[in-house]
C-alpha cells in the first residue's frame, strides 16, 4: 500500500507504523503514524465525536 | 487559553429570532428561508481560546492557511433538516468533515461551526483530544443523528 508522506508517496513496507486509540465520553479517535528513519512523515486521525453541545431550556415563572 | 465546548450563547438567542436556517424550511412562517444557510467548520489550535462567549467567527487561533488548510474551514454537509422529539430539538451534519493531504500548522483540539450565510455568526464549539496531522487526513465523524447523540441539541 502506498502512503502519502512529507517526502511523497512511499510504500508502506519502507516505513515504521504506529497506531493508537483514544476512547472516552467525548470522542473515539484512531490515529496512525508512519516514520522513516525515525522521522515522522505521515500522521492521520479519525475522530468520531460523541459529546453533543447541549443547551438546556428553562421556563421562568410569573 | 484552552478551548471550551458548548453552544454559543449568542446562538441560543439567535435561534429564537430565526436567524439561522440549519435546514430547509417547510410550511412555516414566511420569514423562514426555502434553503438552508451555509454552515462552515473551522479548526482551532489548542491555544485558540474558543468558547461559548464567541459570537462571530474570526481567524484568531485558527490553523494557519498552510499545509492544504484554508482558513475559514470547509462547508458542512446538511442533507437532513433539524428534527425534534417531544422535548428535544437536534441538528446533526449529514456527513463527516474531512481534510485531505493536510499538514496542520500546530496542535489543534477544536472545531467551530459557524453560519457563513449570516455574517459568520458562530453556532458551537466542539473540543476533542489534541491532534496534529502530517501529510495525512483528518476525518471528523459525526455522532448518531438522534435526540440523544446529535452534535447540537436543545433540550
Amino acid at each position: 500500500m502506498m502512503v502519502n508522506t512529507t517526502q511523497g508517496e512511499m510504500d508502506e513496507s519502507l516505513l515504521e507504523k504506529k497506531t493508537g486509540v483514544i476512547d472516552n465520553d467525548i470522542e473515539h479517535t484512531e490515529w496512525i503514524e508512519y516514520y522513516l528513519s525515525g522521522e515522522l512523515v505521515h500522521r492521520s486521525a479519525h475522530i468520531t465525536l460523541k459529546e453533543p453541545a447541549v443547551a438546556l431550556s428553562a421556563l421562568g415563572g410569573f | 487559553m484552552a478551548n471550551v465546548q458548548g453552544l454559543c450563547s449568542s446562538f441560543k438567542s439567535e435561534v429564537l429570532m430565526a436567524v439561522h436556517a440549519l435546514g430547509q424550511g417547510t410550511g412555516v412562517p414566511a420569514h423562514t428561508v426555502s434553503t438552508a444557510d451555509v454552515i462552515k467548520a473551522a479548526l482551532f489550535l489548542v491555544t485558540g481560546s474558543r468558547g461559548v462567549a464567541d459570537t462571530v467567527y474570526n481567524t484568531t487561533g485558527e490553523l494557519a492557511g498552510t499545509g492544504n488548510y484554508t482558513q475559514g474551514g470547509i462547508n458542512v454537509t446538511m442533507a437532513n433538516a433539524p428534527s425534534t422529539t417531544t422535548t428535544i430539538g437536534w441538528f446533526n451534519p449529514s456527513a463527516s468533515l474531512v481534510w485531505n493531504n493536510l499538514t496542520s500548522s500546530g496542535a489543534f483540539d477544536c472545531v467551530v461551526l459557524y453560519n457563513s450565510s449570516q455574517g459568520n455568526k458562530e453556532i458551537s464549539v466542539h473540543t476533542f483530544s489534541s491532534q496534529s496531522i502530517t501529510a495525512g487526513t483528518l476525518t471528523l465523524t459525526m455522532p448518531a443523528s438522534d435526540s440523544s447523540n446529535a452534535l447540537i441539541r436543545i433540550a
